[in-house]
């Protein structure tokens, strides 16, 4: 057992965790956010993408000791003051979703792609978005909705 | 302004709302079945069988039960008397030969990756660990794993049967009276006509929904309770009763959030029976969640079949007779709908086309596999790739544009109704509209114009334009058609209708959505039919003990079936209102109407909305002698007729000829859905439906080798698309109500896979059929590309290796 302090959603947080323990477990499972889902084992759907420090990381693919004295934020936390994040109102918008599986996923990481490159192209952000995997939508609403966040925030 | 065109200004129907269940999705206020932990429960571990077919000789589990935290660890042997079995619902003949399906078997693993023990542990990590623990001795069998191999039963997937052959189901239009002799065309063709002959292979797919299934089963109340990721919550309630001996009503279902299906959830697993049987024989809560690699090896895999079709026709192109023979693979076990998934796309063959005769045949056949049953489509996506594969080869044949050869033979708008060869009768439709929209939307004859002059100009891009006419037969189904199908259950559906005190609505609906948008949709419904606000109403379903009633969500029947009792029922809460109000208004009933939510006394300004009605009636002081205060309604409806929505889908794609690289540059469809809810939710289902049909064409296949082991068993092998390979549609929409349902509707949410396969498949061969190419298998890889182009040929049974389509933006040298 290691011990680990972060941040998680503004948060402080501090537990006892086994070395082996995935961020997405210790999230799901330590701490009850279970908006960041598994979609597979070989860190390839992007369901359960997250920020580690501001940058989207696939938290399957991350142990939680490596999160120790970091800033997480999930899809919980990125709203503030009950106000959608406008990723989020654009997903909402744009009718980007369906199951709403890939979702969290996909939020963060297009919240990422556009902190990085606020003005994307369509081909960037089909790019930016390739390590999220959507089987509902076909990605067409996907990218809309991240034209559409790109827009309001310009 | 009154309040009746206040609310005719704001009508519901048709408006493109956002959906309602948006919110909780994109903050992660979600209840997947995972999330769910309950006190002290314990957590489940599969064993599952490396081998195709093995004999278990023995299991020896003492060391995973000394392992850390470990509870137990059961065998087939062990939960032989509380399983229950895996049922198959629909024996498609009255002989077909069908193993016995424990959910875990103790002598015999029929395919790789099936259960054979199961570790019990107070946290998942140390069940995965113990599993790893469980010795068991396999005597290795031959495995049958070809299917055409397996048709012929050179080896048994289940030896004890004798036979790999499960079922030969025929239509033959002659015997059935609704066509002609079948064999009397193709002579006739062979002398004076023309004759075409293909076989189609429809590769082995794999749902892969984003959401692993998990199974949650709670059995420490006087109901078990059981969660899971689920399409048919009530199907498996069934199922878990019929078969395990616990009544009905001891059982509750639930299926909360749930991410995608696509008929993959459309089963009833293993993996739910076996939680359920240890749940039960340890008290306490337990719960499975599959990994992705076991989702990929455990879940139903969808289509599976060689296809042979006859098509003749007389010289100038009009089709006469068509011959369809399929070879159907199973798996290892006739799964729900099992035999029956090929089956319903036996009456979609002849599609839109005028045939005289036609003769459809599907063998189905056992091999050591995962079991098949329904993905996207069930049936109707291979029929519709089927003919419109061979629609195109008979207007190659006569040197016609494709669209041509349709027009000529499909049935023209003022033929309906129509009765076809299969004596199905399609209510409305305009094949020509939708046709001459889509033409337009791609710009058809500037791209003909480019693929001539590319041609010409012996360009190493080769520009193809793909056509599919398609047309499906949706909503599941009138009951007494599934009967005369010896299908095990009807295909009504249920919906009630609450009026709570406070003029909030509660409606109930036995289909079970897993990301379609029924809440919005059904709440549109509702909001037109009572006239109460759309915020006012709200959907509930997936849980047995809330929507007690219901055949659930399959089958683009949600909204033309589910919907429709939607609408019996909030009519008749209306009139059971009806007097109630009449008799607080003091009128007569007769003097009565009721618009826009309120019932008004004809010729005066009197009047109360049905939400006060609601309140009254709640309240109960005053309401007629006679009838109680109550006007909550339900309905179940029973469809009359399928529904069948039809469109032309145009894609054009370039083809690098000295690559075999493929780019898609364009994707239109005009789809006749009837009338819409909401075109936002439409053209989600339209989107999401394309794309997996493009998958089928170009990207996916659940490949085995020889030994039986899917060699696509993970997310790096099995290529759904990402956002890179794919690109934006251009969708639009024809209307031609339905007249099988008040509202006018079609199913959506198949209605894209069915069509764009072929339309790809038929662009790509379009583009290089001048190079002497009249076929490629799918998926359509750069490899079988280049090969066709070559002349080695790609159409035959040529199994997918290497690298499959990369990103079409890393092609190399760029079909640009
Ligand atoms: S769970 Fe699939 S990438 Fe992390
Ligand atoms: S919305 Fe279902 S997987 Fe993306």
């Amino acid at each position: 057992m290691t011990k680990i302090q972060l941040t998680v959603d503004g948060d402080t947080v501090s537990d006892d965790v086994e070395p082996r323990m995935l961020l997405v477990q210790y999230l799901r499972e330590k701490l009850g956010k279970t908006g960041t889902v598994i979609g597979c084992d070989t860190s390839n759907c992007g369901a359960c993408t997250v920020h580690l420090d501001g940058k989207s990381v696939k938290s399957c693919n991350v142990l939680a000791v490596q999160a120790d004295g970091r800033e997480v934020t999930t899809i919980e936390g990125l709203a503030t003051n009950g106000e959608l994040h406008p990723v989020q109102a654009a997903f909402h918008e744009c009718h980007a979703l369906q199951c709403g599986f890939c979702t969290p996923g996909m939020i963060m990481q297009s919240v990422d792609l556009l902190n990085d490159n606020p003005n994307p192209s369509e081909e960037e952000i089909r790019l930016g978005l390739e390590g999220n995997l959507c089987r509902c939508t076909g990605y067409h609403n996907i990218v809309k909705a991240v034209q559409t966040a790109a827009g309001g925030a310009s | 302004m009154t309040a009746t065109e206040e609310r005719a200004a704001t009508a519901e129907i048709g408006r493109d709302r956002r959906r309602k269940e948006d919110q909780r999705l994109i903050t992660g206020r979600t209840r997947w079945t995972d999330n769910i932990t309950l006190p002290g429960m314990l957590h489940l571990a599969m064993v599952r069988s490396p081998f195709a077919h093995a004999t278990i000789r023995s299991i020896d589990t003492s060391a995973a039960r000394t392992s850390a935290n470990v509870v137990t660890v059961l065998t087939g042997a062990d939960i032989a008397d509380d399983q229950g079995v895996i049922i198959n619902a629909w024996p498609i003949t009255k002989d077909q030969v069908s193993p016995t399906h424990l959910p875990m078997p103790s002598d015999r693993a029929t395919f790789a990756g099936e259960i054979v023990a199961v570790v019990v542990a107070r946290s998942a990590a140390e069940a995965r660990d113990a599993a790893e623990l469980v010795d068991v001795d396999y005597e290795e069998l031959p495995a049958a794993v070809d299917l055409k191999e397996s048709a012929a039963d050179t080896v048994l997937a289940h030896p004890d049967l004798g036979t790999n052959k499960s079922a030969l189901w025929t239509f033959d239009s002659g015997e059935a009276g609704t066509g002609g002799d079948v064999e009397e065309t193709i002579d006739k063709a062979r002398s004076d006509g023309i004759v075409i002959e293909r076989e189609y292979r429809q590769q082995r797919l794999i749902p892969a929904f984003m959401e692993p299934r998990s199974t949650v089963v709670d059995p420490t109340g006087e109901q078990i309770t059981m969660w899971s990721a689920t399409q048919i919550p009530h199907v498996l309630r069934f199922a878990l009763a019929a078969t395990t001996g616990v009544p009905e009503s001891k059982i509750r279902v639930v299926a909360p959030d749930v991410g995608g299906g696509f008929g993959g959830k459309l089963q009833t697993t293993p993996e739910e029976f076996i939680t359920f049987a240890v749940a039960r024989r340890l008290g306490k809560p337990v719960k499975y969640t599959e990994t992705r690699s076991e989702s990929l090896v455990a879940c139903h895999h969808g289509r599976d079949q060689w296809q042979k079709l006859t098509l003749a026709a007389e010289k100038d192109g009009t089709v006469t007779g068509l011959k369809v023979e399929l070879l159907a693979d199973l798996g290892s076990y006739n799964a729900l709908l099992g035999g029956g998934t090929p089956v319903l796309g036996a009456f979609m063959f002849n599609a839109i086309y005028k045939f005289q005769a036609y003769h459809f045949s599907v063998q189905t056949v056992l091999t050591n596999k995962t079991w098949t049953d329904a993905y996207r489509g069930a049936g109707r996506p291979e029929a519709t790739f089927a003919i419109e594969r061979i629609m195109d080869e008979l207007a190659a044949e006569l040197g016609v544009d494709p669209l041509e050869i349709r027009e000529r033979n499909w049935i023209k708008h003022d033929e309906f109704p129509y009765t076809t060869v299969c004596g199905l009768e399609y209510d409305s439709g305009n094949y020509e509209a939708a046709t001459e929209r889509a033409k337009e939307m791609i710009g058809y004859d500037e791209l003909r114009a480019e693929q001539k002059q590319r041609r010409e100009s012996g360009d190493r891009v080769q520009l193809g334009i793909g056509v599919s006419t398609f047309t499906e037969m949706c909503g599941l189904a009138p009951s007494r058609v599934l009967g005369s199908l010896d299908y095990g259950a009807g295909g009504w559906e249920h919906a009630s209708v609450r009026m709570l005190a406070t003029g909030k609505v509660e409606l109930v609906t036995g289909v079970s959505p897993h990301g379609q948008g029924h809440e919005t949709a059904f709440s549109q419904i509702v909001a037109d039919r009572l006239g109460v606000p759309f915020e006012d109403v709200e959907v509930l379903h997936g849980d047995t003990q809330v929507a007690h009633k219901g055949m659930d969500t399959y089958g683009s029947r949600s909204l033309v079936i589910g919907g429709e009792a939607v609408v019996k029922a909030a009519d008749r809460v209306i009139e059971k209102a009806r007097p109630i109000a009449a008799h607080l208004l003091e009128a007569s009933v007769d003097d009565l109407d009721f618009a826009g939510g309120r019932f008004s006394v004809r010729g005066t300004d009197q009047g109360l909305t049905i939400q006060e009605v609601a309140l009254a009636t709640f309240a109960a002081h005053n309401y007629p002698e006679g009838i109680e205060p109550y006007i909550d309604a339900e309905a179940t409806y029973d469809p009359i007729n399928f529904n069948f929505p039809h469109g032309t889908h145009l894609c054009a794609m370039e083809v690098d000829t000295e690559t075999g690289a493929v780019r898609m540059r364009k994707y239109v469809c005009c789809d006749d859905i009837g009338n819409i809810i909401n075109p936002l939710i439409v053209a989600g289902q339209v989107h999401g439906g394309v794309t997996q049909g493009i998958a089928q064409a170009l990207f996916e296949e659940a490949v085995y080798d020889d030994a039986g082991t899917l060699v696509s068993g993970s997310l790096v092998d099995y290529l759904v698309p990402t956002a890179a390979d794919l690109i934006s549609f251009d969708i639009d929409h024809t209307t031609s109500p339905s007249l099988t349902n008040t509202l006018g509707t079609k199913g959506v949410g198949e209605a894209g896979t069915i069509a764009s396969t072929p339309a790809v498949v038929n662009a790509i061969v379009d583009a290089v059929r001048h190079l002497g190419v009249n076929d490629i298998q799918m998926p359509c890889t750069p490899e079988r590309v280049w090969k066709a182009v070559q002349g080695v040929g790609a159409g035959g049974d040529d199994p997918t290796a290497g690298a499959a389509m990369p990103h079409f933006d890393e092609q190399e040298g760029g079909a640009q």
